[in-house]
Order: structure tokens, then sequence, then C-alpha cells
């Protein structure tokens, strides 16, 4: 766990460093695209009053003044599969960015959705031994929590206090400064394999750059398109990828699980490109064109020119009609649905009190998707796009940017998180003088 | 799979299929674009470097001594061409506000070439040259278009005669000289002061002239004495000795005496105001005789 505090805390630092400099770029790894946000952070001082958010939520501390896009290389499945094509990718959209915002980042936050994600719950109980609670004490509890076993070979991307209760008062929070007798802390920490990260990590820094911070996708989409009262009652997001669904369940403004399914838009457009016998490339424009997941009568009229794009264009002409189209869309969509309903009854999702779903990414944009999720997933369905955030431009704020969009107002507004809390004394070997001065300070 | 690993030299051989262009910079192209967005680096390449070229090649042209001393040659020669073009040439000195002989003494000292450019003319030197004259009060120079240096003098008004060590001079109203004269006649309406001093309590001696208004016609002057006081002569040797302080008032009160009793007219040589508590006469011997024949007293005894 050492080494976890001391890279997670490496990567504050850098965050902090970038902070300084009032720059900081956001990159989202995605199957289809890779996206690069500048932000200039505009500080508390423009704005923000001292407690609360400030205006806006707080997202008037930051403006983007960099931002470009490019087809995604080299990652499948959310994860990076051929590091010289992603680092190109990479390089392509860092590169651009920095044209447009006219000045070099150094320090970067990247978000990716795959490395099969995992939740635990973890709780943690310590007696407290003045009245009051103290950060300190918060550390202990999250230090008394029992860590399970992640498994071999993964790392603790996330690992954040959710809940506080003091004695019998549950639902804290933030206890400091309460009087009590025992704290006890919930928290959820999510993993993910290492591999995932350290080929993250080598390939922007194959790039120049620091990173200053690491998310999952899933919890960043989910930031950024539930509403305020969506992330305190209860709502679960799915941010359809093209390479993998994220899904992340929000509860009390905390996320509580977060999981993938490794299935998304890119698989929906190979169907069509198999079925319909023409190339990846047609198969994507006639995806997004006149694809759907409900077929009506029109349907059948509505006749779509495809042809195999061979050079014989006097026989290879064909058309197909939307509702063949449909016929091939709908079952990969639904699986897609099926799983991402099995890891929601897996997080128990039912039990939640308000059980609003909200679509984003850039699968959800096909039509008449949030009907059938209504079906699959549950009532209250909704197609949410990412908060506007000074500077973005338009091109940038559909759906398909909802991670992106996360990473800024993370970037703007960490949570905490357990490795910014000090370590307790007794655990950390290293600090020996700190301790005899603690002693002296308690026994003097 | 594409072919990863295929040498350049088999590419030639067997030359593949054109591949759509890469669109991802290369890593060296990329790092070059940083480097040139960085700050520092931008600002040397941009503004350093170009004014770095510029004193380079400047510096190797300077290097040669001939040029160096060619090009200091131009400029100087630049600047001579400039200074004497007609528009900056002064032609004409013109002195406003003097008397005619002050004017002549002020373009007799001054010496001034004309025409000379104006660049060449220091007129602050000017100014203090003519300010420190005699006779000057206050003095402006300007140059006006047209070429004209002009000056504008403030004359010092005479007010005094004073018969100094070196002479008789004029001197105005605060005791500066203004010019030298031959004789006191060449001034008879001005009056007259003497002894060492007396030139530094002008101001003094005008009031006193003022006050003795009512015997001006027998008014010869006044003495400064020891520095510090003043002697007021009439003729017929009459002195009026005035006190260092309050010189005016016993003065006035003199003058009422003489009015009221004719004082003046009488035979006495000297009033001595100057302990004021106890003003003295002092007769001429034959009207002292006079008096003591006339009080019934002998001759030769003395009283008080």
């Amino acid at each position: 766990m050492t080494d976890l505090y001391q890279s997670q805390r490496a990567m504050r630092r850098m965050r902090k460093a970038a902070m300084d400099r009032r720059l900081i770029a956001i990159l989202d790894v995605g199957s289809t695209k890779i996206a690069c946000l500048v932000l200039r952070l505009e500080g508390p001082e423009l704005g923000a009053p001292e407690d609360g958010l400030g205006r806006m939520a707080g997202q008037a501390t930051f403006r983007v003044i960099g931002a470009a896009s490019t087809r995604s290389r080299g990652v499948r499945f959310g994860e990076i599969d051929a590091m010289q094509e992603a680092e190109r990718a990479i390089r392509t959209a860092v590169q651009a960015a920095q044209k447009m915002a006219g000045q070099r980042v150094d320090h970067v936050i990247a978000c990716f959705s795959g490395g099969r994600p995992r939740s635990y719950g973890l709780a943690g109980e310590v007696p407290l031994s003045e009245g009051t609670v103290s950060e300190a004490d918060i550390a202990r509890a999250l230090a008394a929590c029992d860590v399970p076993d992640i498994g071999q070979g993964r790392e603790v991307l996330h690992a954040q206090p959710v809940n506080f209760a003091l004695d019998h008062r549950s639902g804290l929070s933030d206890p400091r400064g309460q009087i009590g007798n025992r704290l006890s802390v919930d928290m959820h920490l999510l993993s993910v394999e290492a591999s995932a990260i350290q080929n993250l990590l080598y390939c922007i820094q194959r790039c120049d750059l620091e990173l200053a911070g690491l998310a999952s996708s899933p919890y960043v989409a989910g930031i950024a398109s539930l509403v305020e009262d969506e992330q305190e009652l209860g709502a679960a997001c799915i941010d359809m990828g093209g390479g993998a669904t994220g899904i992340s369940i929000f509860m009390k403004k905390h996320m509580i699980y977060a999981d993938a399914v490794r299935l998304g838009g890119d698989h929906v457009t190979l169907d069509i490109a198999k079925g319909l016998q023409v190339s990846q490339a047609q198969a994507e424009r006639i995806k997004t064109r006149h694809g759907g997941v409900i077929a009506t009568g029109v349907d059948d009229r509505e006749l779509i020119e495809c042809g195999g794009d061979s050079g014989d264009w006097d026989r290879d002409r064909r058309r197909v009609s939307r509702a063949e189209l449909i016929g091939i869309m709908r079952p990969r969509v639904e699986e897609i649905l099926e799983e991402v309903r099995a890891r929601l009854d897996a997080a128990e999702f039912e039990h939640l009190p308000s059980r609003a779903i909200v679509l984003t990414g850039g699968a959800s944009q096909i039509p008449g998707l949030d009907g059938l999720v209504a079906r699959i997933l549950g009532q209250h369905v909704r197609l949410g796009r990412p908060l506007r955030v000074r500077g973005l431009p338009q091109s940038a704020t559909g759906p398909d940017y909802a991670a992106a969009v996360g990473l800024c107002l993370f970037a703007a507004h960490p949570q905490d998180e357990w490795w910014d809390f000090d370590i307790p004394a007794e655990r950390y070997a290293g600090r020996s003088l700190r301790k005899a001065l603690k002693w002296f300070r308690d026994n003097w | 799979m594409q072919p990863l690993m295929l040498s350049p030299a088999l590419r030639a051989v067997d030359p593949q299929p054109q591949r759509p262009r890469d669109p991802a910079p290369s890593r060296l192209s990329y790092r070059m674009h940083r480097l040139w967005l960085t700050p520092l680096y931008r600002a040397l390449l941009r503004v350093g470097l170009p004014a770095f070229a510029l004193a380079f090649v400047g510096g190797l042209w300077l290097v040669d001594e001939g040029r160096r001393s060619g090009l200091v040659e131009r400029l100087t020669e630049l600047r001579r061409d400039l200074e004497e073009r007609p528009e900056f040439m002064v032609t004409l000195l013109t002195v406003e506000g003097a008397s005619v002989e002050l004017a002549a003494q002020i373009r007799a000292a001054l010496a001034v070439e004309l025409p000379a450019s104006s660049f060449a003319l220091d007129l602050e030197a000017l100014r203090q040259k003519v300010a420190a004259m005699s006779g000057v009060a206050q003095a402006e120079v300007l140059i006006r278009p047209g070429g004209i240096l002009a000056l504008r003098v403030t004359e010092r008004v005479p007010a005094i005669v004073w018969r100094g060590p070196e002479g008789l001079w004029l001197l105005d109203r605060e005791g500066h000289r203004v010019a030298p004269i031959a004789s006191r006649l060449d001034r008879p309406d001005l009056g007259l002061v003497a002894g060492a001093g007396a030139e530094a309590a002008v101001p003094e001696a005008l009031a006193l002239y003022a006050a003795a208004e009512p015997v001006a016609p027998r008014l010869r002057g006044l003495v400064r004495m020891g520095e510090r006081r003043w002697d007021v002569v009439l003729d017929r040797g009459q002195r009026i000795l005035l006190p260092e302080r309050g010189a005016v008032a016993a003065l006035e009160r003199v003058m009422a005496l003489a009015l009221a009793e004719d004082m003046l007219a009488r035979d006495v040589i000297v009033i001595d105001m100057r302990n004021q508590a106890r003003p003295t006469l002092r007769l001429a011997p034959a009207a002292l005789e006079e008096l003591r024949r006339m009080r019934g007293q002998p001759a030769g005894a003395t009283s008080g």
C-alpha cells in the first residue's frame, strides 16, 4: 500500500505544480477518439468565494483554451493495445490542442475506461482517543479499513471515503470537529489492471508529458452528466463509448460503484460491416446517418444506398432498408444493455431511492435508444449531455465529450481520496523524529 | 498484420501501395513544436536572436577603424548640415526694455557673433551673463521665429547717489549698483548717502529722505556712521544724529520740532537723538555765549 501512497501523492504534487502554473491538459483516451483539452485555471481569487463551490458550481475557476480530438489508434476496449499507434494519436491530439491554446502544457490528467475496473466497499472503525474528530483520526479510520485482495497485477485507481459514521449517527459527510467515541468510515475502492495504467503512463511519458492525475472514465462521465440532484439521490450514469461501456452509480454525491462492459459502439459498427458487407468506414457512416433501434413501418420503405466500394460501380450497388439496418443494430445494443443490466443488478441498483439512469457517450446518440433502455434497465431514463464549460468549442459539447468535460471538473475540484490524508504516524517508519515530537507533545 | 520491421531496402524492391498520410506529428516535430511554445525560448528566438544578429553584423562592420571614423565624420557633418539650415539661424539681436546706453552695454558685453545657429547659442548662459550686469534687474532670453535673439530686460531704476570708495554710484531701491556717475550734479534730484556700509542700508536711507521732506532744500545728505546708524547732514554744518533703531521716528520727531518751534533755523550745530529718552542739542559757541549772557551767568562757566 505504501507505493500506492507514494505514486498517488507524486501525482498530487504534480497536480499542485500544474495548479501553480495555471495550465493543465486533459486527456480522454477512448477507443474511438482521443480528446485533449487545455485548461487555464483562474484560481480562487476570480469568482469563487472562500467556502462552497462558488459561481457556476465552481466551473468559473477554469477556462478551456485549447481543444482537439483525433481518431483513436491503437486503443481497444478503452485500453492501450498498440503502444506506438496510441502514442502517435496522443501526440496528435496534444499538439493540436497546444497549438490552439498557444501554450505548452507539461501536466496532463488522463482518464480511460478499460482495465477491467472493479469496485470494492471497505469499512474501517477506530475508537477516538480525544473527544473530537481530527484529521488524524480520519486518517487512522481510513488506515483501519480491511483492504480486500484486489488480485495480482491490479492497482487502486480511486479510494474515496463515501460515508462517515460517528457512534450511532451515520451519513456524515464531514465528521471533523464532531464529538463521539467511535469513528467508522465507508470507503469505495476502484481497482484496475496495473498494466493498463503502466501502458498509458508509458505513452504519456513518451510524449514528454507528466501525469498529474488518473481517473476512471465512468466516474468522470458521471461527474459531467449527472445533475446535482441525481448525484445526491442516486443515479447510474452509463457512458456508452466506442470500445467499452462504463457504468458508475452515484449516491450522496459520491461514486459508490463503477464498472465497465467491454462492448460498445464499435461492435455495432462491426456488425453492420459484416452484415451489410461494407467497409468499416462506410458502416460507421451508415450507422450515424441512418441508425436506430426501434423499427416502424416507414423504415421498410426507407432504402439506404450501400456499395461495397469495390470499384465495380455498375454491379456492386445494393440497397438495404432501414428496417434491415435496425435489425442488425438492435440485437447488439440489446446485448450491451443486458450486460449493463447484469452489472447494475450485481451492484443492487434497484435498492437505491431514486433509480435514475443517464445515458451519455457517443453511442448514446442512436435514435430511439432511450426507449430501448427504458425497457431493459428501468423507467427513469434520460439522455445526458455534459455541463457547459467556459470556452469549450461547440463541437465538443456533445455527449461523446462527457468524460473529457468531467475530467475538467475533476481537475478543478478533485474529491478527497485516501492518499490526501496523512499516513498515521505508527504506520510510517521514516518519521521517527515526528513520532518523538508527538511523544513530547503528548507527555509534557 | 502489417509488416512491422520492413527495412527500407526491402521496401524499395517491393514498393507498398500508397497509404494515406499519417496525420500524427513525428516525435521530432512534436518536440520542436513544444519547444517553440515555450515562452522563454520563443521570446529568445523572436527578439533575442534578431537583436543579436543585428548587433553582430553592426559590430563586424564597425571593426574597421576607417569605417568607424568615416561614420563619425558623416554623423557630425549631418548634424552640422542640420544645424546650419536657414530655419535654425539667428541673425538679429534685439534688446527690449533697456535704455540706449544699457542696450549698448549689453550688446558689448554679450559679444554674440551673428549669424549663429540656434543650437550653438547657450541661452541660459547668455541670460545669466546679462542678469549679472549692474543696471539689469531681470533678463529673459528667447529665440523668436524669424531668427531673432530677443532679450527682454528689466532695468534697475536709480534711487539714490552713493559716495563710496570707488567714487559716485547710482543705487537702486535695494541698494544694487546701477551705474557710476562722474559728478553729484549729474543727478541733483536724488539724495546722497555716504559712509562705510551706506550702500547696505539704502531702503532705510530712502525712508529717512521721505521723512526729511520738510527740510529737503537744506538737506545735504546722509552719512552712515560706524556701519550702524545714520547722521543727517544739513547745510550750515548742522547734523542730526539718529539712533540705531527707530531712526525714522526720531527724525519725524525732529521734523515736528522744526516745524513747530523752528528749531533748525536756530544756531544749533548738533541735534543728538541717539538716546531717545534724552535728546541733546549742541549750540554753536556764539549762541552758547549769548545764552549765558541772557541768563546772567559769567562767561566760561559751564552748566549741567
